[in-house]
Order: C-alpha cells, then sequence, then structure tokens
C-alpha cells in the first residue's frame, strides 16, 4: 500500500470555527460549511450527522482558483470563510467538478462578486449551467469546458482535469493538483458525515457513511466507477479532497481501493466464462413455478449459459439485488391477481434503481385465471429500465399443458441463446 | 433490407447494423463507451464524435440541432441517441 508524506506527517489537529478556512495543504484551504442538522438528503439519503458541503481555494503564483461551491442556502457562510483566505479580486479561476444545486447553489453570486473569473466545467455540463443560470441574473461572461488532458496553469500549482461521467451526474470530474498529489474528487470518495475535526485521522468513525454513500449514489453506475478509476488510480495520491464529508489525508489509497472492491462483480468469481440467466417467480398454485422450471430446462440445454431459479415467496428482495448486478439477463414471472402482478415482484423490479440494469437482457412470463396483466406490466417495467426484452413474455392460462411446457423451454432456449450470441451477429439476425 | 456498417474507434469493433438503427442502440450492446442519459435527445451527455461517413447518418433534427449547438459541439459530432444510420460505413468515437 502506498503511503505518501501527507499521511506520515504528524496530523495537525484543528476544528472548523466560524468565519475561517482551514489549510488543508500548502496554499490550499478548505472554505466549505457544515451541515450538521440535516437528516435527510435529496429525499432518498439519510443521514445520522448532518453533512458538508466542500469546497477549496487553491493559491498558484499567478492566479487563485475556488473548487466548487456549497448549497445556497449556506452561502454567507461558504463566502465568510472564502473572505479569510483570498479577496474577490484576486480569483482567476472557478472550477465546478459537478453542477448539482448542493456544490453549485453559491455559483451565481460567487459569479457576480468575482466577474472577472473564468469558470471551468466539464465538457458535459454547458446545458445544465445554462438551466442553472436562467433563474438568476448572471450571464456567464466567461467560461471553457474541459476534459481529461485538459490542464490550468494556475503558477506553482497546476490543474489537471479527469472527466468521471456518471460519478453521479454525467458532467461529473475531478481535478487534480499535480505538485501536491491532491485530488478534488467531488462527489466520488465523498459521504455524508458531519464532524467540524474536518480529517479523517480526527473526524468519528465514518466508515459505514462511505458505504452507504457508496450503495445509493456510486452503484447505480458501477460500470463508470471501473471506467473512473482506471483514471484516477494510477495517480501520485497523497490527499483527497471530496466534495462531501472528511478530507482523506491518511492512508486516501485506501478509498480507492474500497471503490475497486465495492466496483467489483461478485458472481464472476463462480461463474468465470459463462453467461448468467437469472429466474425469478412466485406462484400461488404452482402453475406459474411449472413455467419458470420450464425456462430454466430449456435455457440450462444452452452451453456457456449459468442458470439460477429462484422464489420471491422468501420475501426479502435485497439479496437478490446483488445477484441482479453482476447477471446477465433476468426473466421474471408471475400470476396475475386482481389485474395487477403480485407485490414480490414489483418489491423486486422497483428496487434496480440501485443497480445498473441497463443493456441486461430482460423476459417475463405468468400464469392467470381470468385476465393475465401481469406480464405486459412486468415487461412495461423491465423496458422502462432500459433492459433489452426482445422476445415477447409468456402468458398461460392456468396450469399449462405439455404443450405449453414445451413454449415455455422454448423461450428458455432463446434467452440463454441470444446471451451467448455475439452483438453484431444478433444484429444480423434483425436483418 | 440495407444495412450498414458501424464502427466503434474506442473499442475497434465494428458490426453490421440494419438501416435506421441508432448509434445508441449498437454501442450499448457492443461495451462501446458511448455514455448517454435521457436518450431523448435533450441531456446531451451521449455527444459522439464522428470520424468518418458522416454522410451515411440521417440529417440531425431540429431538437438535436438545438442540443448540438447549446452543448458548443465542434463539426462532426452527433447525439448517439438521435443519429440514426443509413447505409454506408460510418467510424465514431466517444466525443
Amino acid at each position: 500500500m502506498q503511503t505518501g508524506t501527507m499521511s506520515t506527517r504528524p496530523a495537525p489537529a484543528v476544528r472548523v470555527r466560524p468565519g475561517q478556512a482551514v489549510e488543508i495543504a500548502e496554499r490550499v484551504h478548505w472554505i466549505g460549511v457544515l451541515d450538521p442538522d440535516l437528516r435527510s438528503f435529496d429525499i432518498v439519503l439519510s443521514t445520522a450527522n448532518g453533512t458538508t458541503y466542500n469546497s477549496y481555494v487553491v493559491r498558484g503564483d499567478k492566479g487563485v482558483a475556488v473548487i466548487d461551491t456549497v448549497k445556497e442556502a449556506f452561502a454567507p457562510e461558504f463566502f465568510q470563510r472564502l473572505e479569510s483566505v483570498c479577496s474577490y479580486d484576486e480569483i482567476t479561476t472557478i472550477v465546478i467538478n459537478h453542477l448539482e444545486p448542493d456544490h453549485s447553489g453559491a455559483l451565481p453570486e460567487l459569479m457576480k462578486r468575482a466577474p472577472q473569473a473564468h469558470v471551468y466545467l466539464s465538457s458535459r455540463a454547458p446545458m445544465m449551467f445554462k438551466a442553472l443560470l436562467k433563474s438568476t441574473d448572471v450571464t456567464p461572461s466567461a467560461f471553457t469546458l474541459v476534459k481529461t488532458g485538459s490542464r490550468l496553469d494556475l503558477g506553482g500549482r497546476t490543474l489537471a482535469f479527469y472527466q468521471t461521467p456518471f460519478l453521479h451526474w454525467p458532467d461529473t470530474q475531478c481535478t487534480y493538483v499535480p505538485e501536491l498529489g491532491l485530488l478534488f474528487s467531488g462527489d466520488v470518495f465523498g459521504c455524508h458525515f458531519c464532524d467540524d475535526r474536518l480529517f479523517n485521522d480526527k473526524v468519528g468513525d465514518f466508515g459505514f457513511s462511505f458505504e452507504y454513500y457508496y450503495a445509493h449514489i456510486m452503484r447505480p453506475f458501477r460500470q463508470h466507477v471501473l471506467a473512473g478509476l482506471e483514471q484516477l488510480e494510477p495517480l501520485d495520491l497523497q490527499l483527497i479532497a471530496p466534495a462531501h464529508g472528511p478530507v482523506l489525508r491518511q492512508n486516501p489509497r485506501r478509498y480507492v481501493q474500497r471503490y475497486r472492491e465495492l466496483a467489483t462483480a461478485r458472481l464472476n468469481d463462480q461463474a468465470v466464462g459463462e453467461k448468467t440467466l437469472l429466474i425469478f417467480y412466485i406462484s400461488a398454485y404452482g402453475a406459474t413455478r411449472r413455467m419458470a422450471e420450464a425456462i430454466a430446462t430449456g435455457a440450462e440445454e444452452e452451453e456457456g449459459v449459468r442458470v439460477s431459479l429462484y422464489d420471491l415467496e422468501v420475501g426479502d428482495v435485497s439479496p437478490f439485488i446483488d445477484l441482479i448486478e453482476t447477471a446477465d439477463g433476468i426473466a421474471v414471472g408471475s400470476p396475475t391477481i386482481n389485474g395487477d402482478a403480485t407485490k414480490p415482484v414489483w418489491d423486486l423490479l422497483s428496487s434496480l434503481h440501485t443497480i445498473h440494469v441497463r443493456g441486461k437482457l430482460g423476459a417475463a412470463f405468468g400464469s392467470f385465471g381470468w385476465s393475465g396483466e401481469a406480464v405486459a406490466m412486468m415487461e412495461d417495467r423491465l423496458k422502462g429500465l432500459r433492459l433489452h426484452v426482445p422476445f415477447e413474455g409468456l402468458r398461460l392460462k392456468l396450469v399449462p399443458t405439455e404443450e405449453e411446457l414445451a413454449q415455455c423451454q422454448e423461450l428458455g432456449r432463446k434467452l440463454a441463446r441470444h446471451l451467448v450470441t455475439p452483438p453484431g451477429e444478433l444484429f444480423a439476425e434483425a436483418t | 433490407m440495407p444495412k450498414a456498417k458501424v464502427t466503434f474507434e474506442d473499442i475497434g469493433v465494428t458490426i453490421t447494423v440494419p438501416a435506421g438503427t441508432r448509434l445508441i442502440e449498437v454501442s450499448e450492446r457492443v461495451g462501446a463507451a458511448i455514455t448517454y442519459g435521457c436518450r431523448e435527445g435533450e441531456c446531451g451527455t451521449c455527444l459522439t464524435q464522428v470520424i468518418s461517413g458522416g454522410e451515411h447518418l440521417a440529417e440531425p433534427s431540429v431538437l438535436e440541432d438545438q442540443v448540438l449547438k447549446d452543448m458548443f459541439a465542434p463539426r462532426g459530432h452527433r447525439l448517439a441517441c438521435q443519429a440514426q444510420v443509413l447505409d454506408g460505413d460510418v467510424v465514431v468515437k466517444p466525443a
């Protein structure tokens, strides 16, 4: 494990004080704000002890850069802290790593106070930037779009940009100061945790918050996390300064490694070189179950496909989410009850937004008594999640006959064959 | 049905697709690194550089033209979720 000079030098004990910036490296200050009373972030995230909105100032010989801002409601405190380390007319550069309102809320006001400052945004950001400013009286006088490879010389302090799309917005980027091995990582490696001791070696235990943040914010973009890590891992990382939570100065690389562990597929060690098809079902009288078993039997005939069968009647769907994350395809079966699919199926299908499912193979099936709407409803949901649903779902009335079970087996075969067919050939088939 | 060939330069994959296929449909299936968000031509996330064969893509709609303008897209760039392949050979890579 790499240990940098930042992590070996004696760590100063500091506490965030009103109106005072905190030095985190030579000529670099934290000018963020604490939000200790927050308990629910963006509706969907909970936090036991608030969060921080981290912003930073980098002072070079030729210019001063502000990296990110804070939520609008905290702007006065942010500006007070900024004023403790620089004046507005010194600011040459504003970098926004990610335009979400918790980081860009004070940007319009900062642009007013420092109109000469040049704004640097990800090349994916201009439309969001325009939308952000439309309800203000600020017109962007000068801004530049940057991507991986773009650099900016502040004089003794360089800003090097790394575009990391979907960590966790399309516009996300990280900004690196090579002279210090300092990464302003935006939301990456961040967490909702508020502690005025600020540094990871001084604050309370935030391990849970770090994992929780990854699970809810980054996990849906697992492939993008891996792509982002390919860019960030080779960097000399002495200090990571994220946009939320503690500044990571002690053993910063450990947090990068943890992202790698969390983003690495779990099922791969069981099904190396094979495609995986998961079949989920719930069944009132055993008919939908027989369909599921027949689909599995058909799919297993195909070489190179690992098939698994699960009964959703066990109730808790959360273990299945982990499985689906690394699977290549899923088939979901439910009977129709009162014109709808059953609750366990909806519990499963409404939990998939926390993982990446786009482009996976999907299929639906089910037995019914009178009407049989469930299959089409499940199909719509799978398509809405942008799974690829190439085969019409199978709906059968009451107990399947041998002939109908053969149809189920054929669906299983088609699904499995689809999984092992190279994409180019699939398109050729479509012609 | 007329066919076209699309090459994703970043991963070195060429595949044959039916005319009318949108670039994004192909890219997500072959694992090219074109990122995308809305797939509706609004967010501009799937900006793609057309290396060659741009004439084999359907003309951009008014909506796509506007988004390309708002994104400050250089010449030879298209939105993968909007651009339909018509025929011939097209070579693209993520912008």
